[in-house]
């Protein structure tokens, strides 16, 4: 199975630049739960033998990350109504570059990691370019919710790097994990559904009352 | 046992409360559980509870100083809210008091956890715990500012559990990720992979402590969050938050790298020092005033651990007073919101006629945050100021005593303008609620004896909390 988790980082690359490259929000979306459903395959393809352990971490990370969380936040733009779109505050032929340029950049970074037992020459490059594309879809995109979506992507950045630490991070707390960011991209969807309401915009660069 | 009953009941209690249609039940369901907490906490000082878990769970030196400190602060704001909710209602009032239980749960999570992933846990969900009370207002600042906490306080929280991932990666023997093994195995980590984790842990529990400059949800949060909400945060919450900060301080000490952390955290200190100074002067609210207050201390807090020797005594010394000492003022300033309806300077003038008790709790309390004698907090800043001197900082010193001094200055010029300043239109005397005033008259005590006399018991546990983190006591 060693061929199929590098296909599946590979894939989880492409779906980081579907989200840089859309203009669509509900594009953004769907690209976020098919990576959500990709993490849910890799535990399994790294680590083929079908523990408990690895079966329940497929599990949650599926029902989350790609059915939960992705139909929470479709609801939330249709419930708010959003027709604009994503509204990047740098181009979209920018984010690109900025995108490649952190995948450029995690594989120099990775090299000089020494990680002891690492199970795939990818997995650390893929998670680093990842956690960096979150961050990137933070703070340069305007709306409020395609900053909820980056800070999914920065999640599954971390994600994918904790695989490396399975066999160490007990099940019980990888759990405790998920639902944490389950809980708080819910009640981050609902302060949007909020902003919307109360600013007839998702865009949080309206949000500026607060300064000294 | 108790310690599972200890992050157990507080959930329990949570969803009691929910359940509750009447507000009195659900305020018994409060009361009752932060006076179980407090008992069970006692009980510890007295005998310390056996490891739950197999060692997930335990309670050393400095996690009982912040247990004791989350336990003592939500009685005090327990009782407060009591008094609180009489006055005014919040939307969703049931949600309110369910949050502070399950923050409770949450932050007695983070302090009494070995296990530095449950730590995480732990601290993320302070967080969402306290997410919808800054919401309580549901008005546009008050959502602008959850939105900020949410946003930055998540994405540092992120970053920390990608410290803790790295922290797993670098151990290499030992139970994985917990402290005990992490410290007696220190000298087999990865140096790499610890520097990493460091950095990344510090940084996300740092942004969560609001240690400048990554405090900027700081101050719209405590502006916007109701008073007993900002006390809870900036006495609590951060508390937790330096928790894990001097955790992974404590693995990489262990290590061999205090000249690699030493650095690093007088960096974020006097950067915070700095900031809390600048934003002080010609503040005009006191909630915001008092949140440059918490980035000031937070960055004393790391000083004094960068510090080392005597600084790290300091620095838990602080921790107490500084926790103590934020539920006095946010508590104060929350009876003059609930009175002029504003916390800003031009509101509240007047304030000593009005409300007697709670203008002369903020008139002390004013004292005893800028670190002045006889209370608790100049006890601990002289020790961290001790021992930049002895460490051979005097740079440091020089540049503490010049910026606590503008901060005196800048928090004094406000203060006392509310307390003293008559107001534009005479408003006769309030008679003040029992409820709301005497949880901070019981802190305010604590801070004074605290500045005069450390009892024995807590004397020993400070002192093998600053030599668990390579420290001394003086």
């Amino acid at each position: 199975m060693s061929g199929l988790h590098e296909l599946l980082l590979l894939c989880v690359v492409l779906t980081n630049f579907w989200v840089l490259g859309t203009t669509r929000l509900s594009a953004t979306i769907r690209a976020t739960a098919i990576q959500g459903g990709l993490l849910a395959a890799l535990p399994i393809a790294l680590h083929p033998g079908w523990s408990l352990h690895i079966i329940g971490l497929a599990t949650g990370t599926f029902l989350v990350k790609a059915i939960l969380l992705p139909t929470f936040l479709n609801w939330a733009i249709r419930e708010a109504s959003v027709r604009r779109e994503v509204e990047p505050l740098i181009g979209f032929t920018a984010s690109l570059a900025l995108g490649a340029l952190a995948v450029a950049l995690s594989f120099g970074i990775a090299e000089r990691i020494p990680l002891p037992e690492s199970d795939s020459a990818l997995l650390v490059p893929v998670a680093l370019s990842t956690v960096i594309v979150g961050l990137l879809v933070l703070t340069t995109r305007s709306k409020a919710l395609t900053q909820v979506v980056g800070y999914l992507i920065l999640e599954n950045g971390i994600y994918v790097f904790g695989l490396s630490q399975v066999e160490r991070v007990p099940f019980l707390v990888e759990l405790g994990v998920l639902l944490d960011i389950f809980v708080g991209v819910f009640i981050m969807g609902i302060v949007v559904f909020h902003i919307n309401r109360e600013f007839d915009s998702l865009d949080s660069t309206r949000l500026t009352e607060l300064k000294d | 046992m108790p310690l599972l009953l200890l992050v157990g009941l507080p959930v329990l209690a949570a969803a009691a409360a929910y359940a509750h249609r009447s507000p009195r039940f659900r305020l018994g369901w409060l009361v009752a559980t932060a006076l179980v907490h407090v008992a069970v906490v006692a009980s510890f000082w007295a005998r310390p509870p056996a490891p739950a878990l197999g060692g997930w769970l335990a309670v050393d030196p400095l996690g009982l100083v912040v247990l004791t400190l989350v336990s003592v602060l939500f009685l005090v704001v327990a009782i407060y809210a009591v008094g609180f909710l009489q006055t005014e209602t919040p939307r969703g009032g049931s949600v309110f008091v369910s949050c502070l239980l399950a923050f409770l749960a949450a932050a007695t999570l983070v302090a009494i956890s070995h296990h530095l992933a449950l730590v995480w846990v732990g601290m993320e969900t302070t967080t969402l715990a306290l997410a919808p009370l800054v919401y309580h207002r549901h008005d546009r600042r008050s959502l602008e500012a959850v939105w900020k906490y949410l946003v930055l306080s998540s994405v540092g929280i992120a970053l920390a559990l990608f410290g803790t991932f790295f922290l797993a990666a670098a151990q290499t023997r030992g139970r994985p990720l917990i402290l005990e093994d992490l410290v007696a195995g220190s000298d087999s980590l990865q140096p790499a992979l610890l520097r990493a984790a460091f950095i990344f842990l510090l940084v996300g529990y740092g942004t969560k402590m609001g240690l400048a400059p990554l405090h900027a949800w700081k101050p719209d949060t405590y502006g916007e969050a109701p008073s007993l909400v900002g006390g809870l945060m900036a006495g609590a919450l951060t508390s937790c938050a330096f928790l894990g900060v001097a955790r992974i301080t404590q693995v990489t000490v262990a290590a061999g790298y205090d000249a690699f952390v030493q650095p690093i955290l007088l960096g974020f200190g006097l950067i915070s020092l700095v900031v809390a100074a600048a934003f002080m002067i010609g503040q005009t609210d006191l909630k915001r005033l008092l949140a440059y207050s918490s980035v000031e201390h937070m960055g004393l807090l790391v000083l004094g651990l960068g510090l080392g020797g005597v600084g790290r005594y300091g620095t838990v010394l602080h921790l107490l007073n500084n926790g103590l000492t934020k539920g006095i003022m946010f508590l104060a300033v929350g009876n003059i919101v609930l009175v002029t309806g504003s916390a800003t300077s031009d509101a509240a003038r007047g304030i000593l006629r009005r409300l007697p008790v709670s203008g002369v709790l903020l008139l002390l309390g004013l004292f005893a945050v800028t670190g002045s004698p006889p209370f608790g907090l100049f006890l601990s800043e002289f020790t961290i100021l001790n021992a930049a001197i002895g460490q051979g900082h005097p740079w440091v010193a020089m540049a503490m005593i010049g910026l606590l001094a503008l901060i005196f200055v800048g928090m004094a010029a406000v203060v006392l303008e509310v307390i003293y300043r008559p107001p534009e239109t005479e408003a006769p005397a309030v008679r003040e609620n029992l409820l709301l005033v005497v949880g901070p008259i019981a802190l305010l005590v604590a801070v004074l004896v605290l500045g005069m006399y450390i009892p024995p018991p807590l004397q020993r546990v400070l002192t093998e909390a600053a030599r668990g983190l390579g420290g001394v006591a003086p």
